[in-house]
């Protein structure tokens, strides 16, 4: 059964990305989407039995590689954290492949698209169910490679190639990092799979690695470098920059990768290494650090983006932020809570995004919007739910998860974690400040352009299904697991799939009354004056943005990330990688090796040529001559 | 006086010279060039001739027997080929025939 939920993905991207010609895109499309549908129900089931029955496996396919000491087998890892993460990959990914029948249904590749997406999913299942760290490496650079595929998907588009490029070399930067902390695994423990390295964890306690002669605690570096992984693929602060120009893929890609999937795959790989982060407090402070930056940040930047998908992307990164606070401060079960139902909740607003921006024909900006609320009911209605949830509405699946983190923060032991209970707790009036000017903007006032309003349509049944779905279960997902993931069964539910201190979970239960209150309370601020300033007051706003020119060019532009990377990676990169090319190949390799040899050979033989006169007489003479010479030399040296 | 193997030589040696400079001194007729070889394989002939003479040994005039023969073919077809030349190119002069030329 495991197999066929990892393995059936992969069959339909072969099928659609091999035949896809053959069978053309009808089919394509219909054969991965029953694939994956098959796989979510198959997820659902797993779950059930994994997380409720508690039977975890461990199912050795193959072994993949075999070095020295290193031996790698091809296993699933079934647990409850496994189990999590195939319920949410499953689920979303095959509501995804449903709605892109509607939403890519003008697109003339759609063959190519549904085989990426499977291959994604593929690759994103790859990576929960690895049982070492080479799989999950595997898995890893399997959804980097599909999410750059993704995000160029429109190839035609130069940013959009710009964006696959950029998401690709920053990836590679937290990529490295990874790599670097597997490698000093196996340097400290002699192994890669989970159970050995966590059964040798707590024996590496006080010993260190010589790096570069700097004796650093074993612990700490590799649970640093590893996490420089998890900041690349969850787009953390400083490496963030490549998440908000992913948006220019299609849409439901943006809804899968980079909202529910993919960008989740950093707090996975935190949740499933928590022995190891346990075990160092400085990487936990870390963790905790660049979480609340992130989550402040993000938010921030949210406040005054036009772009409607732009805005929820750096939700996301905002909400990844919350989502690496709670890791940070130990309560694992809590992350993988808000994991579980971000993905729900984002997924529907990404899915929603992309029918207001099928209803409007592909326009993104909401400046130009307004109005849409009686044009498009439907999708208005689940962007309400979506945002409801998204701000911690009470009852939704985001006002459980989002509080306990908020709560999980305010009761951390590190040293940060004050400060990152003032960040999210921040951050939630910001969120719900970005989210409702989102809705107010597009869905109330006056139409900003009445050739698109007129325009505007209800997007059909294939896509509006998966919106219901999501939209059922960003009501529905917190309040049942709550018990599992931050209340009284935490212990039971995950067993020996997270290492989380028992105190934190009973501590959460403990905690103040106003700071139970606090993050409602922000909400509640950050719906009223998105109200005031959007609803009742549209010129306040603008006001405000003349007023504080400078902090709002500074937000507009994100906080001027690009522009910095641009002069100190990107331009001298580029100006290496010219020098490289016309001065060191050009000029050194090209002008000594093959060019300079070839010119030389040509001299030589346009003075050759001049010898083959044609005349008869001339060769003749030549031959007299070497014939005058041989008999000469015979004679004088040859009779020796 | 008597005519010993030196002078035969000389000549031989003479006619070899003529041919030599006949082949490329020449600047106007093919033909010429075919005679300047004949010319200097006659002369490597009265060489063998004269040798097989003095020296009582029948060999070398056997020698230059097949030698002419194979002189006779070898002009004939030397001549062949210049009358295909001639009837592909219309000419035979020296100057004319450079295909070769790099």
């Amino acid at each position: 059964m495991y197999q066929a939920i990892v393995f059936l993905p992969l069959l339909g991207a072969i099928i659609a990305g091999l035949f896809g010609r053959l069978i053309g895109a009808r089919p394509a499309e219909l054969i991965t989407t029953l694939f994956l549908f098959v796989s979510a129900i198959l997820s659902w089931i797993a779950f059930v039995r994994v997380g409720f029955g508690h039977v975890d496996e461990r199912i050795v396919l193959f072994t993949w590689m075999q070095s020295g000491d290193l031996k790698v087998d091809w296993a699933l890892r079934i647990d409850s954290l496994t189990a999590v993460m195939l319920v949410v990959v499953t689920t979303v990914s095959s509501l995804v492949h449903l709605y892109s029948i509607g939403y890519m249904h003008e697109d003339p590749h759609r063959q190519r698209f549904f085989a990426y997406l499977s291959l994604f999913t593929f690759a994103m299942l790859a990576l929960v169910t690895a049982d070492n760290l080479a799989q999950l490496f595997f898995g890893w650079e399997g959804v980097g490679l599909a999410s750059y595929l993704l995000i160029g998907f429109w190839y035609q588009k130069p940013e959009a190639n710009a964006a696959a490029i950029k998401a690709f070399v920053v990836n590679r930067v937290g990529d490295f990092g990874f790599a670097v902390g597997i490698f000093a695994v196996f340097m400290m423990t002699n192994a890669i799979d989970f159970d050995t390295v966590f059964a040798q964890a707590p024996s590496l306690t006080g010993k260190t690695i010589n790096f570069f002669g700097w004796h650093a605690d074993a612990l700490t570096l590799i649970c640093l470098f590893l996490f420089m992984g998890a900041m690349g693929k969850s787009a953390q602060f400083l490496l963030h920059t490549w998440l908000p120009d992913a948006m220019e893929g299609p849409t439901p890609v943006s809804a899968l990768i980079h909202a529910a999937t993919m960008v989740t795959a950093g707090v996975f790989m935190v949740a499933r290494l928590s022995p190891l982060f346990e075990l160092s407090s400085v990487a936990l402070t870390v963790v905790t650090l660049v979480g609340a930056i992130t989550c402040l940040f993000a938010a921030t930047v949210g406040l005054v983006q036009n772009d409607i998908k732009r805005i929820i992307a750096y939700s996301t990164c905002s909400q990844l932020g919350y989502m690496f606070v709670a890791m940070g401060v130990g309560a694992y079960s809590v992350g993988m809570y808000h994991l579980f139902t971000h993905a729900f909740f984002k997924a529907l607003l990404f899915l929603g995004a992309g029918s207001v921006i099928h209803a409007m024909h592909h326009e993104q900006d909401i400046r130009h919007m307004g109005g849409l609320r009686k044009k498009i009911p439907q999708t208005f209605w689940l962007m309400v739910i979506g945002t409801l949830a998204l701000t911690g509405f009470p009852l939704t699946a985001g006002y459980f998860s989002k509080d306990a983190i908020i709560e999980a923060a305010y009761v951390g032991k590190n040293p940060l974690a004050p400060y990152a209970f003032a960040a999210t707790v921040f951050a939630a009036l910001l969120t719900s400040f970005y989210s409702w000017r989102l809705i107010f903007k597009t869905f109330f006032g006056k139409p900003h352009d009445h050739h698109h309003y007129e325009a505007a349509h209800e997007s059909p049944m294939v896509m509006l299904i998966p919106l219901y779905v999501l939209g059922a279960g960003s009501i529905l997902a917190g309040y049942p697991f709550y018990e599992y993931f931050a209340g009284h069964h935490v212990q039971e539910f995950f067993g020996q799939a997270i290492s989380q201190k028992p105190g934190i979970i009973d501590a959460i239960h403990h905690v103040p009354l106003w700071v139970k209150l606090s993050p409602f309370v922000m909400m509640v601020a950050g719906l009223a004056v998105a109200a005031q300033f959007y609803l009742r007051d549209p010129s306040i706003p603008v006001k405000l943005a003349r007023d504080h020119q400078l902090l709002y060019r500074f937000l507009l532009n994100k906080w001027y990330f690009d522009e910095l990377y641009e002069v100190l990676f990107v331009r001298p990169a580029k100006w290496l990688g010219y020098t490289l090319w016309k001065r060191g190949d050009g000029w050194l390799i090209d002008g000594f090796g093959p060019d300079g040899v070839s010119a030389r050979v040509l001299d030589v033989t346009r003075n050759v040529v001049r010898l083959q006169t044609g005349y008869l007489y001339h060769y003749a003479f030549a031959m007299l001559i070497g014939a005058a010479l041989l008999i000469t030399w015979f004679m004088f040296a040859g009779a020796r | 006086m008597v005519i010993g193997l030196g002078h035969y030589l000389s000549v031989a040696a003479i006619l070899f010279t003529l041919g030599i400079f006949g082949i490329f001194l020449n600047r106007k007729n093919i033909i010429i060039i075919l005679m300047s070889i004949e010319l200097i394989l006659l002369s490597v002939n009265i060489n063998f001739v004269a040798f097989s003479s003095f020296m009582g040994d029948i060999s070398g005039q056997i020698f230059a027997l097949l030698i002419l023969t194979v002189a006779a073919a070898e002009a004939a077809i030397g001549l062949a080929i210049l009358v295909v030349y001639f009837r592909n190119r219309g000419s035979i002069a020296v100057q004319d025939v450079n295909l070769m030329k790099g």
